[in-house]
């Protein structure tokens, strides 16, 4: 046994070595700094996370391919490191959006929020299943926390609870799914199982079962149908920002494992979980979107597209080829900023004017042109409209849904594309054929808060028109799973 | 059948009934004392599969130090104590539906599937598994990662109860 670190293996945890020094300068700074000085906490995290992400593209990138380090505990490859710029981008954002608020200058949201993200870092790069369930509690952890930060309120108390019992639960049958694994073939180690489940160490039926508790807990994470009811009651009584944070990161960190274990223990399974996921794609795009149509709260609706955009998510993962991840990936940062621009912009409004209800944003066009033009990007990228982001990423994932021959569930996803322009549509023409209720003031929103949603759009602009480095990068990552 | 099974069976069946005391019973201290049963019954499962070093860290530390930690907790603050909980929410039949197909879908797998019926296999008596488990523990090329991951994860934890229970 080697007792020896080497630089390979710095190299390969490096952005969580930063995180963990963030966490403990913002555990200083929040004893040391005092009223006013505490909103500095947020740009601390912020600046921390930046210069993590920056740090990460120069030098934490693998050398070789699929390098396997720490005693087999990670994979050091691109997909994992693709997926930690995903995860730390987005706690960035919300760091800056939350800063503006008073549950955003107290060190214990941000040590939460690093904490959470530090779980979905090692989540994407687990190559063993103990790695892969402490990562994984890592992640869902603090997010109980976060979502009921809000002590007073107890729309935000209920949601924490709710979140806790629900995450509980589907932990609880996933570790049962990785018991079976164990149980049967003694190895944890994601790679050495693949071999078991083709060389029939493992019992076909219980290698199915496995498959299907495992997929339960990835499931709850993603919120795909049938355990996404949790989704809007929790993202309605989470603070907004947290809300963004747990339906872009939280479910891209389910996805990143979703798309590894999938790809990586059973691939000689492809024919049974592409058509599971298939039907859970078709299903959880189109209760998503149904429901969404009745919604009279901004942040439920969402809640419920959020759900739609997982079922998009899976129509690439569903085509089970390198395509079709690719396309998964880079549908999922797309939609990571997109969403996370919609609730910036919802959570800015909606505290202001203290109310989420469709009908209180009417006019907004005209109280505050600025947040409304955001708003219209994001929500129109979200509806996969041409020249947004949005609109590449669902071609993308249709075409792999095509390429895999998926192609009935291409229709499902190009009739609920239509079912979700209709409601975002809705939502636009509050925003901007509607006049304001009278003697509505004009609207002001903190500046950094804005600048960073407006440099957001700009991104959702620019990866709509020159996609193809980005896609490159993903198509990079999803090499890493074949 | 084998003895052992026989010990495994009623010490699996005294750990559940605890756990569904604990989280039926309405009065907070005699849960908090069947939570010490539940866990003493994990501390069984540990000496059958021959993890007696485990078995003593359960004991010591859930038993010894949490679950006391539990029960002085609840009698300091008697006075929430003693407020009756609502007890059940009116979708228990949903629930107790969905968890009884559950649990008879995954006995029957177990009845079903091949291989269950397999010995534990024997451990070498030489080991020392305490020193080995201490090592792989802290060797970079054993479980150093994941047991750094638990203590950043325990820091979180400790951060987020003190969240949870700070009345400002």
């Amino acid at each position: 046994m080697s007792n020896l670190i080497d630089q390979t293996m710095i190299i390969a945890i490096l952005p969580e070595i930063g995180l963990v020094v963030l966490i403990g300068l913002v555990l200083l700074f929040g004893g040391i700094w005092k009223g006013k000085r505490l909103k500095g906490l947020g740009w601390l995290t912020a600046a921390g996370l930046g210069v993590l992400i920056v740090l990460s593209l120069v030098f934490a990138g693998p050398q070789a391919e699929n390098q396997l380090v720490w005693g087999n505990m990670l994979h050091h490859d691109w997909y994992g490191l693709v997926f930690r710029l995903i995860f730390m981008l987005g706690a960035a954002i919300t760091a800056i959006i939350a800063m503006e608020y008073d549950y955003g200058q107290k060190s214990e949201f941000y040590i939460l929020l690093l904490t959470s993200t530090l779980g979905m870092n090692l989540m994407a790069s687990a190559a063993d299943l103990i790695m892969l369930y402490l990562a994984f509690e890592t992640a869902s952890i603090p997010l109980y926390v976060l979502a009921g930060f809000l002590k007073r309120e107890k729309s935000s108390v209920e949601a924490g609870f709710k979140y806790l019992l629900f995450g509980a639960m589907s932990s609880a049958l996933m570790l049962f799914g990785f018991s079976l694994i164990y149980g049967f073939t003694g190895m944890t180690n994601l790679a050495d199982l693949a071999q078991a489940v083709v060389q029939g160490v493992f019992p076909p039926s219980a290698v199915l079962v496995s498959l299907l508790l495992v997929l339960i807990g990835f499931s709850f994470k993603i919120s795909a149908f049938p355990f996404h009811f949790w989704a809007p009651d929790i993202y309605q009584g989470a603070a907004t920002p947290i809300s963004g944070f747990l339906s872009t990161a939280s479910k891209a960190a389910g996805f990143s494992v979703l798309l590894r274990v999938m790809f990586v223990v059973y691939p000689s399974l492809t024919g049974q979980w592409q058509l599971i996921l298939g039907i859970i794609s078709g299903l959880t795009m189109t209760v998503g979107n149904i429901i969404a149509l009745t919604q009279k709260d901004l942040k439920r609706l969402l809640a419920y597209s959020s759900i739609a955009h997982a079922g998009y998510i899976l129509i690439g993962i569903s085509a089970a080829s390198a395509f079709g991840v690719g396309s998964a990936v880079f549908y999922i940062g797309t939609y990571l900023l997109t969403n996370l621009t919609a609730f910036g912009a919802v959570a800015l409004a909606g505290e202001k004017t203290g109310s989420f209800a469709v009908d209180d944003f009417d006019g907004l066009s005209r109280r505050s042109p600025g947040l409304a033009l955001i708003m219209l990007v994001s929500l129109l990228s979200l509806a996969g409209m041409p020249p947004f982001g949005g609109f590449i990423a669902k071609v993308l994932v249709f075409a792999a849904g095509v390429r895999g021959g998926m192609l009935w569930l291409v229709a499902v996803g190009a009739l609920n594309s239509i079912i979700g322009l209709f409601y975002y549509l809705i939502v636009l023409k509050h925003v901007y054929l509607y006049l304001p209720q009278e003697g509505a003031p004009k609207l002001t929103f903190p500046k950094p808060a804005v600048a960073t949603l407006a440099l957001l759009s700009l991104g959702i602009i620019v990866i709509g028109t020159l996609f193809s480095p980005w896609y490159h990068w993903a198509l990079n990552a999803a090499q890493n799973l074949f | 059948m084998n003895f052992s099974i026989l010990i495994f069976l009623f010490v699996a069946v005294l750990t559940t009934f605890a756990a569904l005391v604990v989280v039926t019973n309405k009065n907070l201290v005699s849960a908090a004392m069947w939570l010490i049963v539940a866990l003493f019954g994990a501390a069984l499962t540990f000496v059958l599969l021959e993890a007696t070093y485990i078995a003593v860290v359960q004991v010591v530390v859930y038993i010894g130090a949490i679950a006391v930690l539990i029960v002085f907790t609840i009698m300091l603050t008697r006075r929430s104590a003693e407020k009756e909980p609502s007890g059940a929410t009116k979708q228990w039949p949903i629930a107790a539906v969905l968890s009884l197909a559950l649990f008879s879908g995954l006995t029957y797998f177990y009845l079903t599937v091949p291989g269950t019926d397999r010995l534990a296999p024997v451990l070498d008596k030489e080991l020392n598994m305490v020193s080995a488990l201490g090592q792989l523990l802290v060797s970079p090329s054993g479980y150093v990662l994941p047991f750094e991951l638990a203590s950043v994860l325990l820091l979180a934890a400790l951060i987020g109860s003190i969240v949870v229970a700070w009345r400002k």
